[in-house]
């Protein structure tokens, strides 16, 4: 018989363990349900997670893809450290790609040096404004942060749409829903000419080294793991709840608009309705995945941005349902949250049963 | 599935003379009980007679919890045999042990504030026991008059004093004819006049044959109750007595092994310079069921300890949360640190100003459980530590290495957890902490609750050497006798008043007690509710 008994202390190898085991269990799980749609399991494999990485030009696809994730969740990861449940990432993204868009059409015509910085900066604050909205209504009226932020993603959607309907609409444009192509000065310089991998990625990067230096070394990272931790000891210490909260929710929402202005300011070069597949909701597993430490979303944007991929290239190569991605991407949390169980559990086998089955 | 079965109960008035061929109330037989990384019971044996009032004796977590548990049916025991009037039974739930007769008072109340006493009554009796009385209220106002208990089955539970709500408890045990009741520390909430009225019922309830089980961690109340003592130490039973024949200092001496030192007898001080000034406080309860403070006034001398008596509950984690300033809801002037008005600055400002705090909770407010000492001290030490915004590291290290020497804090070093430690030793390495910090003001509360005697002397004689160094200190406490053994002067909360502050050799402990129950309300304010009747 098997009997599961609690840790005497969390474990430390299934902390890091768990995401590849749930990984693992995830790939099973994908091949069996290959198998039964009658597709090659190792062929939608490959396609899934290593041709993403075979080519420059796929590679740098996926790195276009990591950015928006990794910028997304280092901004979660530092909200779920303190307890804050931000769900809102897709909707401070969207408002970012929004504000940026209204800022770089100001500049079509225009060659100015400082259009890119003014767009960016206008992404970061509109970004900020969207989750500034509900931490002021979290902290004046208590009210729960993860039913407004997540109202608030779907009025950024329909504040998306609504200008790429109307006031940012191309006159030029046959009606279409989109706005007119940016202008070269407000797009973010490439990384390399095969591909669409933008500068942007390196803010990514760079911003995640630096939350977790924030996060090790500062005094402010530490408050912020205080109150995730143990939230009556941050008062008893004296922490100021309120400062902390904006600091990091503001950060989180910066880091999501600056994912959403990228996005336009980047590959696509416009605003368009269809910005993101739901890169602040992965954003979430990803932050999970990477154990709420900016340097593992590190690796689990890369994995997830890699599962992006894949499932375009299944899609076109084997005529699997690109939704095939999002399944994979709620399979992957399931699997996630059912090995994190094992870090404060155990199986244990008792021996006096062994004999008795 | 259960075998209990009904008939095996038929004493219905044991007769005390037949003791010797009845066979014994309850006997335990080889409990063993383990959680992980702990034995909290190990092959624990003991027996029950009829009528006996029975003492559990030992530190917190000798596992008298445990073992109560068992008996009550809320935790099941890995092994062992429970044996109930002579015959073996297995007693998987409360229900189960409610069905023999075995009734239970908890520490914490579990009662319904919005219901009355009757309502609440009827809410744990079965089908059968309530078919069997044919009018509740009538069997309790009977029930009360016989044993004194003074319980209105009309009123309502949130209307109650604390002994009034225990006495609840005891009464739903006497509806269902208990035949062995088990008070886990049921003096701990009440004040000396209402346990001398709680005794009354006990001895009463024995003499009828009634078996009793008593946590306390009060010795004195053992020796003068209870007809036989059983002693845990870290799970064993490792003695047994009979408490009329040893003293509190002998109990004391089998529950912990050897007393090292003599815990008593320091020198009262008095100072002069005023540090800490409240000033007319008044704040209304930040919870729903907290208590309103009202116009609370004392002041705190540099090189004295200021006790603060009462029962729990009636303001004094209010009064520290405002003092302290995680609750600083309060005017500027009602509170004044050296002059300097402080009511209304959050906690951080004022532990710049020279205010510490150890908080009644170790685990989960003075320190978080799953971090390192080193970032323990942090929470509340950051002077020194911090350049820039960024946390030295390596000096916080060294430093709690220190501190951790020189509290003697038991542990395997600054990168422990705190939740690995003992509650003695974390509240050491909290203590230590918080003294470390030279503070002005300290504010303590319930400084040894639930920790082992040679931690609790370590913690006295920190304390009294803070004192000692120039600082004043505000001690909370439901201990009277810790509170007589350290403070210079002493007051009483109840009900959100405060008493008036008086030098701790010119009173004593009826006076203190009578403060407890609010007898200087009618005195100095508005008329209020007796805690007791």
């Amino acid at each position: 018989m098997i009997q599961v008994t609690a840790r005497i202390e969390p474990s430390k190898l299934m902390t890091f363990a768990s995401p590849l085991l749930a990984i693992f269990l995830t790939l099973i799980f994908g091949s069996i349900l290959f198998s039964l749609l009658d597709k090659d399991p190792l062929q939608a494999m490959h396609l899934l997670l290593i041709a993403p990485l075979s080519d420059a030009y796929n590679f740098s696809e996926m790195l276009v893809k990591m950015g928006p994730l990794l910028l997304c969740a280092v901004g979660l990861s530092l909200c779920y450290r303190a307890n804050l449940w931000n769900i809102g990432a897709e909707g401070q993204l969207l408002i970012g790609a929004l504000g940026g868009s209204a800022m770089a059409l100001q500049f079509v015509d225009s060659e100015a040096w400082f259009a890119l910085p003014l767009t960016l900066i206008a992404g970061i604050l509109s970004g900020m404004l969207w989750a500034a909205i509900p931490t002021f209504l979290k902290l004046k009226f208590n009210s729960n942060l993860i039913l407004t932020t997540i109202m608030f993603n779907y009025i950024a959607l329909y504040l998306l749409l609504w200008g790429v309907h109307g006031p940012l609409r191309d006159p030029d444009g046959f009606g279409f829903p989109e706005s007119a192509i940016f202008s070269d000065a407000t797009i973010l310089p490439l990384l390399n000419e095969d591909g669409r991998a933008h500068i942007g990625i390196i803010f990514a990067i760079l911003l995640a080294i630096f939350a977790a230096f924030v996060l090790a070394k500062s005094h402010l990272g530490f408050q912020i793991k205080v109150f995730g931790a143990d939230e009556p000891a941050a008062r008893y210490a004296g922490f100021n709840q309120t400062k902390l909260t904006w600091a990091v929710m503001l950060f989180a929402g910066a880091l999501a608009g600056l994912a959403g202005v990228s996005e336009v300011a980047g590959p696509i070069g416009q605003l368009v309705p269809g910005i993101s597949p739901g890169y602040g909701y992965s954003a979430i597993i990803v932050a999970y995945l990477g154990r709420l430490h900016p340097l593992g979303a590190l690796l689990s944007a890369t994995f997830m941005a890699v599962l992006y991929m894949g499932g375009d290239l299944a899609q076109i190569e084997m005529g699997i349902p690109i939704a095939v991605v999002g399944m994979f991407q709620g399979v992957l949390l399931f699997f996630l949250l059912a090995c994190d169980f094992f870090i404060h559990y155990r199986l244990t086998f008792p021996s006096n049963s062994q004999y008795q089955n | 599935m259960s075998q209990v079965s009904r008939d095996v109960i038929v004493i219905e008035t044991p007769n005390l003379t037949r003791k010797e061929s009845a066979p014994p109330r309850l006997t335990l037989k080889n409990i063993t009980k383990e959680y992980p990384g702990c034995l909290a019971n190990d092959n624990i044996s003991m027996s029950l007679e009829n009528g006996e009032i029975h003492a559990l004796l030992g530190e917190n977590g000798a596992g008298k919890s445990t073992l109560v548990k068992a008996i009550y049916g809320v935790v099941a025991p890995n092994a062992g045999e429970l044996i109930w009037e002579g015959s073996s039974v297995k007693i998987s739930n409360p229900a189960n042990a409610r069905d023999l007769g075995i009734g239970m008072v908890f520490q914490h109340f579990s009662l319904f504030e919005t219901l009355s006493v009757s309502q609440n009554i009827e809410l744990c009796l079965s089908k059968e026991q309530l078919a069997s009385i044919p009018d509740l209220s009538q069997r309790i106002s009977q029930l009360s008059e016989q044993y004194g208990l003074n319980v209105d089955p009309d009123k309502y539970v949130h209307s109650l004093s604390i002994g009034e709500r225990q006495r609840v408890e005891i009464m739903r045990c006497l509806v269902q004819s208990v035949k062995l009741l088990i008070l886990d520390e049921p003096t701990s909430v009440l004040t000396p006049q209402e346990v001398a009225g709680l005794f009354v019922v006990l001895k009463q309830l024995s003499k009828e044959g009634c078996s009793i089980l008593f946590i306390s961690h009060k010795l004195h109340e053992v020796t003068e109750i209870c007809q036989s003592a059983t002693i845990l130490r870290a799970g064993k039973v490792v003695d047994t007595c009979n408490p009329k024949e040893e003293t509190p200092a002998s109990l004391a001496k089998m529950m912990v092994g050897d007393l090292a030192e003599q815990d008593a007898g320091y020198t009262k001080k008095t100072g002069d310079k005023v540090c800490l000034e409240v000033i007319n406080l008044s704040l209304s309860s930040a919870q729903p069921f907290g208590t309103q403070l009202k116009n609370i006034q004392f002041d705190l001398v540099a090189g004295e300890i200021l006790g603060i008596a009462g029962v729990a509950g009636n303001g004094q984690e209010e009064l520290m949360s405002a003092i302290s300033g995680e609750d600083s809801r309060a005017a500027p002037d009602m509170i004044k640190l050296n002059q300097v008005p402080i009511g209304d600055l959050g906690a951080g400002k004022r532990r710049q100003l020279g205010m510490a705090y150890v908080p009644e909770e170790r685990l989960g407010r003075g320190a978080v459980p799953d971090m390192s000492l080193s970032e323990n001290t942090l929470l509340t030490h950051s002077k020194g530590f911090i350049h820039k915004g960024i946390v030295d590291w390596k000096g916080l290290k060294s430093y709690t290495s220190q501190l951790i020497d020189s509290f003697k804090v038991k542990c395997h070093g600054e990168f422990s957890e705190a939740q690995s430690l003992s509650g003695g030793n974390l509240q050491k390495f909290i203590m230590g902490r918080e003294i470390g910090q030279s503070p002005k003001v300290l504010i303590c509360a319930h400084p040894t609750w639930g920790v082992d005697v040679g931690a609790a002397l370590a913690i006295h004689q920190a304390l009294l050497k803070l004192r000692d160094e120039g600082a004043a200190i505000l001690l909370v406490s439901e201990d009277i006798d810790e509170l007589f053994l350290l403070a210079d002067r002493m007051a009483a909360v109840c009900d959100g008043f405060l008493s008036p502050v008086i030098r701790c050799e010119d009173t004593n402990i009826d006076q203190i007690g009578q403060w407890m129950a609010g007898t200087f309300i009618s005195e100095t304010d508005t008329p209020s509710k007796e805690a007791s009747a």
